[in-house]
């Protein structure tokens, strides 16, 4: 079943143009990787989903409603769409990080009226994230960039989302711990049934932790195969994967 | 000298009022404002206008100075706080300066002779400052515990996201606007209702009095005590006012010029800048989506003292 459905979107900043016909498809239960290279468009992409940037043309469905609409047409705001089940984890992580640990979870919350849910979750996310667990207490700032990834997703699952949209969960960690994020990422979709939808410079560790991908060149989707099959595919080797 | 302490502390009433407001603006919500003078304007006239042209009430003209400050914050909120920091703050500098024109323009040399303020039958005459003083007091208080409760509640929560992190607020799911024109609409409220009270002690209003320069101290107040606490807010009020009336009070009004107070309030902002940006008293802690309520905390202290341990 297809969990969301992107048509035909364009997207400018002024007179630059971002995203020019974009149309992919995220199925129920998968792991999405879409893969460009610095100014492909990706985060933009990610961005349009949940209504931080207008579109131009195009719309987008959740669940076979739409979400996102062209500017001066009636859209969803923010606050909205992540409300319908759409959880984003910015690129840069965003925490909050003169808070603690456990204060940016309750952040994550914040649309969960009942505190004992909420209490309930993020003691399902120490158990998952034991490293935050153990630094509950402590202020965001002072955790490693890999304890911020974790932590930027674990607020992100505060909410209980139907779709996890990861923005370069990668970016500036070491590959170890790159590694350590993507194995998480996989449990979350296993596990939890959350559909994911990643955007990631790493395509080679992003291609074999999905189901499918999306190859996105200056704006305009290229390729898009099975995520095996595009690790095989001998443009995106050339291009993405350095072979 | 005992006459001048008694000013400050009335003075500094009114300006701890308007700074609770600016808190809510500033120090909860990160947005830079500059309009404060603004609003405490609508409040002044609201009450002189009731008071002596339509010959109602001083009480009934604290909600009324409350509701219209708050509209006009509400109109002014809606297209400009989509602007972040100095555009912002640009923006409602103008305001504040249109209210001001507005004002001159309706009545060039304001109102005068305004009705004394009475409650069961007595009057607060201009001389009695101490009436004045627990009067004054008795809603800074009451202002200082709404926002208090305010600060921690779901919609604190909300203002204190928006200001870390506007993104990460809107990707948890809160209306970055809806909550942007809360916290304006209400610290606009709080500075219209001190309007109502500087009108009730000093009797007369003049546009000339409603400047910019308010507005600058408004915001020297919260930045000098420290953003984002009520507590701090109401200790900047006083040192603000102290050093305003630091001539008067030490009777060296020819020696020391007016104008020093505006050198000795910008030379304040920068040295905070450099070595205490966090204000004098620092930004409140407490932590959110605490499920204790406050007499069980003060149980859980008294347990553990019992206890010997720690």
């Amino acid at each position: 079943m297809e969990k969301l459905r992107i048509n035909n979107i364009s997207v400018s900043y002024g007179s630059i143009r971002a995203l020019s016909d974009v149309s992919m498809s995220v199925a129920e239960g998968d792991i999405v990787a879409l893969i460009g290279a610095n100014g492909a468009g990706k985060s933009t992409l990610l961005n349009a989903i949940v209504g931080l940037v207008p579109l131009q043309n195009g719309e987008i469905d959740f669940e076979g409603e739409k979400i996102c609409l062209p500017k001066h047409h009636q859209k969803l705001s923010t606050d909205l769409i992540v409300r319908k089940g759409i959880a984003l984890v910015p690129e840069g992580r965003h925490v909050f990080a003169d808070m603690t640990v456990e204060e940016n979870l309750d952040m994550g919350a914040f649309m969960i009226r009942d505190q004992s849910v909420i209490e309930k979750r993020k003691e399902e996310m120490y158990d998952f994230f034991p490293i935050l667990g153990a630094r509950k207490k402590q202020k965001t700032r002072s955790l490693s960039g890999g304890e911020q990834q974790m932590m930027a997703i674990a607020r992100a699952l505060m909410s209980n989302p139907k779709l996890l949209l990861l923005d370069e969960p990668g970016l500036g960690l070491a590959p170890l711990i790159v590694q350590d994020i993507f194995n998480k990422i996989k449990i979350i979709n296993e596990e939890n049934k959350v559909t994911v939808f990643l955007v990631e410079q790493n395509a080679r560790l992003a291609l074999r932790t999905s189901d499918y991908g999306y190859v996105l060149e200056n704006g305009r989707i290229v390729l898009e195969d099975k995520g095996e099959n595009l690790l095989n595919n001998e443009k995106v080797q050339k291009a993405y994967l350095g072979a | 000298m005992l006459n001048f302490f008694q000013l400050i502390l009335i003075y500094a009433g009114v300006y701890a009022m308007m700074a609770i407001g600016q808190n809510c603006i500033t120090g909860y919500t990160g947005m830079l404002s500059l309009c404060h003078a603004g609003f405490f304007c609508i409040g002044s006239y609201a009450t002189a206008i009731m008071c002596k042209t339509m010959g109602l009430s001083f009480w009934l003209s604290i909600p009324v100075a409350a509701v219209v400050a708050g509209a006009v914050g509400f109109l002014i909120g809606v297209p400009t706080l989509r602007l972040k920091g100095d555009y912002l703050c640009i923006a409602t500098l103008g305001l504040g300066e249109i209210i001001r024109n507005i004002a001159t323009n309706l009545n060039p040399v304001g109102y005068n002779s305004i009705p004394r303020v009475s409650l069961f039958g007595y009057q607060f005459a201009s001389r009695n400052k101490v009436a004045f003083i627990i009067l004054i007091w008795a809603f800074v208080l009451i202002f200082y515990i709404i926002f208090q409760r305010l600060a921690h509640s779901r919609i604190g929560r909300a203002m204190t996201a928006i200001r870390e992190d506007e993104v990460a607020a809107a990707s948890n799911g809160i209306n970055v606007t809806e909550y942007k024109i809360i916290s304006f609409v209400l610290g606009a409220a709080v500075g219209g209702v001190a309007g109502c009270f500087q009108t009730a002690y000093t009797l007369t209003v003049q546009p000339a009095s409603y400047t910019f320069m308010v507005s600058v101290m408004v915001l020297c107040t919260v930045v000098l005590g420290g953003m984002g606490n009520g507590k701090a807010v109401i200790l900047g009020a006083f040192i603000i006012q102290f050093i305003s009336y630091f001539p008067q009070l030490t009777g060296l009004t020819n020696v020391i010029p007016a104008q020093a107070k505006q050198i000795i309030f910008g030379l304040i902002l920068v040295v905070m800048m450099i070595w205490r940006p966090q204000g004098l008293l620092g930004r409140d802690k407490f932590r959110y989506g605490d499920p204790r309520s406050r007499g069980e905390k003060i149980r859980a202290v008294f347990a553990r003292k019992k206890g010997g341990a720690v």
